[in-house]
C-alpha cells in the first residue's frame, strides 16, 4: 500500500517537473530576445535599410515592409480560398468531397514549409524566372490556407441550429443563410483565427529563402526579390559581424512582439465571444 | 435542391477544389522537376553519402540519416515532457492554473524557428560547447546534440496539445471505476492513458513529422556537414537544411533536380507520417 502511495506520488512530481522543464526553454529564449533585443531596438531600426558592414547604425525598414507587403499578398490569396473551404467543409459535411478536401487540408498543414517554398519555386520562379515579392506571397499563402480553412470549419459547426433554421424559415435561399446570418455569427471568431494564421505566417523564413529571396535595398515591386524580417535575422545571425548579431536580436523581438500581441489579443477575443455565448 | 443552392455548393465548391489541387500540385511539381534526378541516380541517390555537387556526386544518405537520427533523438527528449505536460494539464493541475499552462505551452509553439535558431547559435552551441570541453570531446558546440535539443523544444508543444486532447476524450467513467477499485491517482491515470493509447501514439507521430520537416533552427545549430554518424557531437545534416543552404546556390540543372529529390522524398515521408498520426488520432476519436 505504502509503495503505490509513493509511486503514484513521484508520478504526480514528475509531471510538475515536465512542465518546469518545458517552461524553462521558454523563459531562457523570452529573456535573451528581451535583454539582448531591447539594447539594439531604437527609432533608426524601424526608419532606415541596412547599412553595409562597418557603418553603424542602420534598420530595417525594407525588411518590415517586406514582411507586411508577403504576409498581405498571402493573406489576399488564402482569406477567400480558406473561408470558404471552410464554409463547404461545414455545409457540406459527411460528403466524400468534403472528406478529401478535409484530408488535404490536413495534410497541407503538416508539409514542411521548406518543402512548400521548394514548391513555390517551381510554381513561380521558375516560370517567372527571379525571385520575387509575389513568389513568397504565394509560399506563404500556400501554407496559411489550411489553418483558415479548418479554423473557419471549426468556427461555423458551433453556430446554434436554430440561427440557420429560422434563416431558411424565412425563405431565404441556403448561399443568403449562409453569408447573411451563419458566417458573422461567426465572424469575430474567425477573425481571431485569421490574426493567429497571419502572426506564424510573418514568422516564417524557410519558404522565403527562395522565393522572395532577399534585397539590401528599398522595393515595394512585386516581381523582384524583397528582404523580410526573418531572412535579414537569418543573415545577420550567421554573420560574423557583431554588428549584425545585435540587428538579428532587434529583429527577433520585434518578431516575437508580434507574436506575443496576436496570441494575447486572440486569447482575448476568444474569452469574450465565449463569455457572449454564455449569456446567449 | 433548388439551383440557387446548387450553384451555391459549385461556387463555393470551386474553392474548396483549390486546396485539394495544391496538395496534388505539390507532389506533381516536385515529382516532375526532380525527374533529372531520379532518372540519372535512381535509388544509389538514397544509399551513397558522397554529396560534391562541384565534382558532380550527389549521395543523399547524410542528409535522410541526420533527418531521421535528429527527429528520433529528439523525440525520446520530448515524448516524456510532452506528455507529463499533458497528465499535469488535464489530469492533476488546479483549474486555475489550466488556461495560463495552456497559454503558455502554445507561446511555445508560436515562437518562430528562426528565435530557436538565433537563440540557438548565440545560447545553446556555446552552453553545449562547454559541456563537451567538460567531458573532452571536440568542443564544436554545433553537432547532433544541439540539433536534437532544439528540436525537442520545439516539438513538445505540439505532442501535449494532441495528447491533451486525446485524454479529454476518455470517459470519466474510466478513471472513476479505477478509483472506485482503490486505484491511486497515478494507476487510475495510467488506466485513461492505456484507454487512450491508440490516440496518444497518434499525438507523438504528430510530433515526429513537426521535427522531419523542422528547419532554420536546425539548420542554424547541426553544424551543416554530411555525414553519417552515430555520435552526438558530430556535425551533421539534414534534408530540410541542405535545401535551405544550397538551393540558391544549385549552378546547374542536375543540383536544382537533386535538392528538389530531397524535398520530394522530405514531402513523402512526412506525409505517411502525417496521415498515419492522423488515421490513429480520428479511430481514437471515433471509438
Amino acid at each position: 500500500m505504502m509503495m503505490r502511495t509513493i509511486v503514484s506520488a513521484l508520478f504526480v512530481g514528475a509531471c510538475a517537473v515536465a512542465v518546469v522543464l518545458a517552461l524553462v526553454p521558454l523563459a531562457f529564449v523570452l529573456f535573451f530576445v528581451v535583454s539582448q533585443g531591447v539594447q539594439s531596438l531604437n527609432a533608426d531600426f524601424f526608419l532606415h535599410n541596412p547599412r553595409p558592414v562597418g557603418e553603424a547604425g542602420g534598420g530595417m525598414a525594407n525588411a518590415i515592409v517586406g514582411t507586411l507587403m508577403l504576409t498581405g499578398l498571402a493573406a489576399a490569396m488564402a482569406v477567400p480560398i480558406g473561408i470558404l473551404s471552410g464554409v463547404y467543409l461545414s455545409e457540406f459535411r459527411g460528403t466524400r468531397f468534403s472528406s478529401a478536401v478535409r484530408f488535404a487540408a490536413d495534410t497541407l498543414n503538416g508539409v514542411p514549409s521548406i518543402v512548400i517554398g521548394v514548391f513555390a519555386y517551381a510554381a513561380v520562379v521558375l516560370p517567372l524566372g527571379h525571385f520575387s515579392t509575389l513568389a513568397g506571397g504565394f509560399a506563404l499563402g500556400v501554407m496559411m490556407i489550411p489553418i483558415i480553412a479548418r479554423t473557419t470549419e471549426e468556427l461555423l459547426l458551433l453556430v446554434p441550429h436554430a440561427l440557420r433554421e429560422g434563416a431558411l424559415a424565412l425563405g431565404a435561399t441556403r448561399a443568403r443563410a449562409v453569408f447573411t446570418v451563419i458566417v458573422p455569427a461567426a465572424l469575430p471568431g474567425i477573425i481571431t483565427g485569421v490574426v493567429l494564421a497571419l502572426a506564424r505566417i510573418a514568422g516564417e523564413t524557410a519558404p522565403l529563402l527562395f522565393t522572395s529571396f532577399n534585397n539590401a535595398f528599398f522595393s515595394t515591386s512585386l516581381t523582384q526579390p524583397i528582404s523580410s524580417i526573418t531572412v535579414q535575422v537569418f543573415t545577420y545571425a550567421i554573420s560574423p559581424y557583431e554588428d549584425w548579431h545585435r540587428q538579428a536580436w532587434a529583429g527577433a523581438l520585434v518578431l516575437v512582439t508580434i507574436v506575443l500581441i496576436c496570441s494575447m489579443a486572440a486569447r482575448l477575443a476568444a474569452a469574450r465571444v465565449a463569455r457572449i455565448r454564455g449569456q446567449l | 435542391m433548388r439551383s440557387t443552392d446548387l450553384g451555391f455548393r459549385v461556387g463555393i465548391g470551386v474553392f474548396a477544389a483549390a486546396l485539394l489541387l495544391i496538395v496534388v500540385a505539390i507532389g506533381v511539381s516536385l515529382a516532375n522537376d526532380s525527374s533529372l534526378s531520379l532518372q540519372r541516380f535512381g535509388l544509389n541517390f538514397w544509399r551513397t553519402s558522397d554529396w560534391n555537387p562541384v565534382a558532380g556526386e550527389f549521395g543523399a544518405l547524410p542528409f535522410i540519416w541526420g533527418t531521421l537520427y535528429s527527429s528520433v533523438l529528439a523525440l525520446l527528449i520530448a515524448t516524456p515532457v510532452a506528455l507529463g505536460i499533458a497528465v499535469f494539464i488535464s489530469e492533476l493541475c488546479p483549474s486555475m492554473l489550466r488556461a495560463p499552462l495552456i497559454f503558455l505551452t502554445e507561446l511555445l509553439a508560436a515562437i518562430p524557428s528562426i528565435v530557436y535558431g538565433l537563440w540557438g547559435i548565440f545560447v545553446l552551441v556555446p552552453a553545449v560547447r562547454k559541456f563537451e570541453l567538460m567531458i573532452g570531446a571536440a568542443p564544436l558546440g554545433v553537432g547532433m546534440l544541439a540539433g536534437a535539443l532544439i528540436l525537442a523544444v520545439m516539438v513538445v508543444p505540439f505532442t501535449s496539445a494532441v495528447a491533451r486532447e486525446v485524454l479529454k476524450t476518455v470517459p470519466m467513467t474510466q478513471r472513476e471505476a479505477a478509483y472506485a477499485l482503490g486505484a491511486t491517482r497515478f494507476e487510475a491515470i495510467r488506466a485513461a492513458m492505456f484507454y487512450a493509447r491508440t490516440g496518444i501514439i497518434g499525438a507523438v507521430m504528430l510530433g515526429f513529422g513537426r521535427a522531419l520537416g523542422e528547419t532554420m533552427a536546425v539548420t542554424m545549430v547541426i553544424g551543416n556537414n554530411p555525414q553519417v554518424s552515430l555520435s552526438l557531437f558530430a556535425p551533421q545534416y539534414t534534408m530540410a537544411a541542405v535545401l535551405a543552404n544550397e538551393f540558391t546556390e544549385a549552378a546547374n540543372a542536375l543540383y536544382l533536380s537533386a535538392l528538389i529529390e530531397i524535398g520530394l522524398v522530405l514531402f513523402i515521408i512526412t506525409l505517411a507520417v502525417n496521415v498515419l498520426s492522423r488515421g490513429l488520432i480520428w479511430s481514437m476519436a471515433r471509438s
